[in-house]
């Protein structure tokens, strides 16, 4: 009887508990004082329709895209149910294995999509989007998310990654002009190392990502001494890992990386910044403690709080230079959307993100660069992303993707980070270049 | 985002559904049992089958299919023979995480055992033995991951002229010395990691052990001191003799724990600076890599790894009973 009494009383708790949750939350339509439905008038009415969104994405990127779609969500009645997570890239062959796969997905990498619409998950963008990405982006852009000549998403985010973020203040008070050209750079950084200051910062330690941004400065520097051509077969391994010329921009890389007269400002010997994080990285730029920091567009989020970015304030960019000041490599990377169902309010809720629309609508929000070709530079949030903007859409860019990104993942997630680390660690350019390209898969 | 019982419906039915089919089968069985004939090895086949059932599908169909996937490549699309192992015991890396796992196998059973039993011996007569067992048992209380971020700030490493945030470093700096990388240095940063799973582990050895310890009868240590054999002896020849089959035990479930270690170097280092094991190779490629084969090939080595492990103990138990 006691028991029965217990018994009794807990379901009746968990009934009350349940019910008490289960009160419905406002629905939303007090909250949404006069928005304009017109502008989603194209992408009709799905009233009671659900699209599931899985990226990496988490806090306040989260927030401000869930704000950016918002109206798209309120005026076309889907409920778009979003859902961040920093396991995003080995999560989201378990979700789809498990057979959960989501409705729409924020790839950070083109090779794992590529991997996805291989084995016949994803599905091809529709005819909408298809005319979206034409008048959107470039042939170029609109190839990374291309497999066997079928288009399956679009850019959603684009990062500048060659920028060499530095203070303007440290280089006026040192009579030193930002460099147009790669001696130019050489120069400065000589200048200052005389003066007795470490030029260069970097920190390559990002978890089980370490290394990423050395790569990023091969694949730049590369970028810069070879041209697209080969940059675009050394990607593709229709030259080997370690051609003679990658070994060339490895060691041009590493005349300044692997110095201790050139790096790590502010944190000690070169070798150091295994260990230090490529987000605190670049504040000693802010103490004087080192002149230059190589990172990407999106770096402007990790300054510490109350930098002001701009050519006269704390912290500003410039281009990473080439041999001469008309050259504009660009190495950058990028978020592509894609879905794995084919309901008409997913295809409606991928082509809102094809949209010049929403990429100006998210930029409004915060920190944020589209390579689309429809958005206003005006619109951006600080002027490093104005400057990349402008940059992108600039027609004499000879941009390029992020070649690890776009390498098979065991190497360009698996051996070129670490193969990078160890080099920085004290390896020869030559042994980790060999190994590398030993790596590569023969599949 | 609260618990809407409505929009969780289906799943409350899913549950229900399960409850009601379990609820079937066994009254079926008991049904069966009851009317049947009642021959014993029918009967404990039917009560056994559904756990044998759920063996199966949970267990050895998974394991039969990671087998097969093992001898595939590109996610299963082709057949590979033996290509991933022998990639297994000829790729840099994998090698790498094979000399690492042996490592972590041989020193962290015997370096948790030999703290711990140190530790149990020494306040086993203590007044204050249930609080210093407490003490030394509550790193376990902390996950791997817990236990993996604590460890990476006792490891930080900041250079020389800046000011130290990692303990380690900190006094390594006191005394005069020069502040070491000590996650990045290998194959020194492969024991740093050993530390924390020995941190971690030694209390479960040191409660076992000191349980082993007051079981062994007063009168036998009574009769050796009285014959006159110092401490030491007395704890040589006759505490340990007494304790074995425990201390077996505790080794073999640190040994098995130890192949499957995984929290720790992800949270640390996440494999890099050769810091990898098999458990955290195998996850690298089959999941992030999209090497299924490859990490298939690692999880069946790493099963035939543990297999004599379990096996010993398995048996030992039974012995025990």
């Amino acid at each position: 009887m006691r028991f029965g009494a217990r018994l009794a009383l807990a379901v009746t708790a968990l009934a009350a508990l349940a019910t008490a949750c289960g009160v419905p939350q406002d629905s939303g339509s007090p909250s949404h004082p006069a928005v304009d439905c017109g502008p989603y008038a194209r992408y009709g009415k799905h009233p009671g329709a659900e699209v599931t969104v899985y990226a990496e994405n988490r806090d306040r990127e989260a927030d401000l895209f869930e704000e950016t779609w918002a109206d798209f969500a309120y005026c076309t009645g889907i409920d778009v149910q979003y859902e961040g997570d920093g396991e995003f890239e080995t999560q989201i062959q378990l979700r789809v294995d498990g057979g959960s796969a989501p409705d729409v997905a924020f790839f950070p990498q083109p090779g794992l999509l590529e991997r996805f619409a291989r084995a016949g998950k994803l599905k091809p963008a529709s005819a909408g989007v298809v005319a979206l990405a034409k008048q959107g982006w470039s042939a170029d852009w609109n190839s990374y998310a291309t497999v066997d000549g079928t288009l399956y998403g679009t850019p959603l985010v684009a990062n500048v990654k060659s920028f060499v973020w530095y203070s303007p203040k440290f280089f006026r008070d040192r009579g030193l002009s930002v460099p147009r050209t790669w001696s130019e750079l050489m120069a400065v950084t000589e200048k200052v190392a005389a003066s007795g200051v470490k030029p260069w910062c970097a920190g390559v330690e990002s978890a089980e990502a370490t290394g990423w941004p050395v790569t990023d400065w091969i694949e730049d520097v590369l970028l810069r001494q070879q041209g697209t051509d080969v940059y675009d077969r050394w990607v593709a391994h229709k030259i080997p890992f370690n051609d003679p010329r990658v070994i060339k921009a490895m060691d041009t890389v590493g005349s300044i990386l692997k110095n201790d007269r050139y790096a790590n400002g502010g944190f000690g010997p070169a070798r150091s910044m295994a260990s230090i994080s490529f987000q605190e990285a670049g504040t000693p730029v802010l103490s004087g403690d080192c002149a230059m920091h190589r990172q990407a567009s999106f770096y402007a989020d990790m300054w510490p709080k109350g930098t002001e970015i701009g050519p006269d304030k704390d912290v500003y960019a410039f281009l990473l230079p080439g041999a001469d000041p008309a050259d504009r490599p660009v190495l950058g990377g990028g978020v592509f959307t894609a879905v794995f169902a084919d309901r008409p309010e997913v295809r409606a809720f991928q082509e809102y993100l094809a949209s010049a629309d929403f990429a100006n609508a998210r930029m409004k929000k915060g920190p944020f660069v589209s390579a689309n070709r429809g958005v206003d530079p005006a619109n951006a949030a600080t002027p490093v992303d104005r400057l990349s903007i402008r940059l992108l859409q600039d027609p004499g860019t000879q941009f390029r993707f992020d070649g690890s990104d776009l390498m098979p993942a065991s190497v360009g997630a698996g051996t070129f980070w670490k193969g990078a680390v160890d080099w920085i660690g004290g390896a020869s350019t030559r042994q980790v270049a060999d190994s590398v390209e030993r790596s590569w898969p023969s599949h | 985002m609260s618990f809407d019982a409505f929009a969780q419906q289906p799943k409350l039915l899913y549950l229900l559904q399960g409850v009601a089919a379990f609820a079937a089968v066994v009254s079926l069985i008991l049904l069966a049992l009851h009317r049947g004939p009642v021959r014993s090895r029918a009967a404990a086949l039917l009560l056994l089958a559904p756990a044998l059932l759920l063996l199966t599908v949970g267990l050895l169909l998974p394991g039969l299919r990671t087998l097969a996937l093992s001898f595939t490549e590109n996610g299963g699309d082709s057949w590979a023979g033996f290509d991933n192992y022998v990639w297994m015991v000829t790729d840099p890396r994998a090698l790498v995480a094979l000399r690492n796992t042996l490592a972590w196998v041989v020193l962290v059973p015997s370096l948790a055992t030999s703290v711990g039993l140190l530790y149990a011996a020494a306040v086993v007569r203590s007044r204050f033995r249930a609080f210093a067992l407490l003490l030394v048992l509550t790193p376990m209380a902390i996950s791997f991951v817990g236990a993996g971020v604590v460890w990476k700030f006792v490891y930080a490493y900041r250079p020389a002229e800046a000011g130290q945030i990692g303990l380690l470093n900190q006094l390594v700096v006191a005394f005069g010395g020069e502040p070491r990388q000590w996650l990045v240095d290998s194959p020194w940063n492969v024991l740093f990691l050993v530390v924390v799973m020995v941190w971690t582990q030694a209390g479960f050895a040191a409660v076992l052990l000191a349980g082993a310890i007051r079981a062994v009868p007063g009168e036998l240590t009574e009769a050796a001191r009285l014959d006159g054999a110092s401490p030491r002896q007395i704890f040589w020849r006759i505490t340990m003799p007494s304790i074995r089959p425990t201390l077996l035990v505790v080794v073999l479930a640190q040994a098995i724990g130890t192949f499957k270690a995984f929290d720790i170097v992800k949270t640390m280092t996440g494999g890099q600076f050769g810091t990898g094991v098999i458990a955290h190779e195998m996850y690298d490629q089959a999941f992030r890599y999209g090497e299924t084969g490859r990490g298939a090939a690692l999880a069946v080595l790493l099963f035939v790894l543990v297999t004599p492990f379990v096996a010993h103990q398995v048996r030992a138990q039974r012995r025990a009973a």
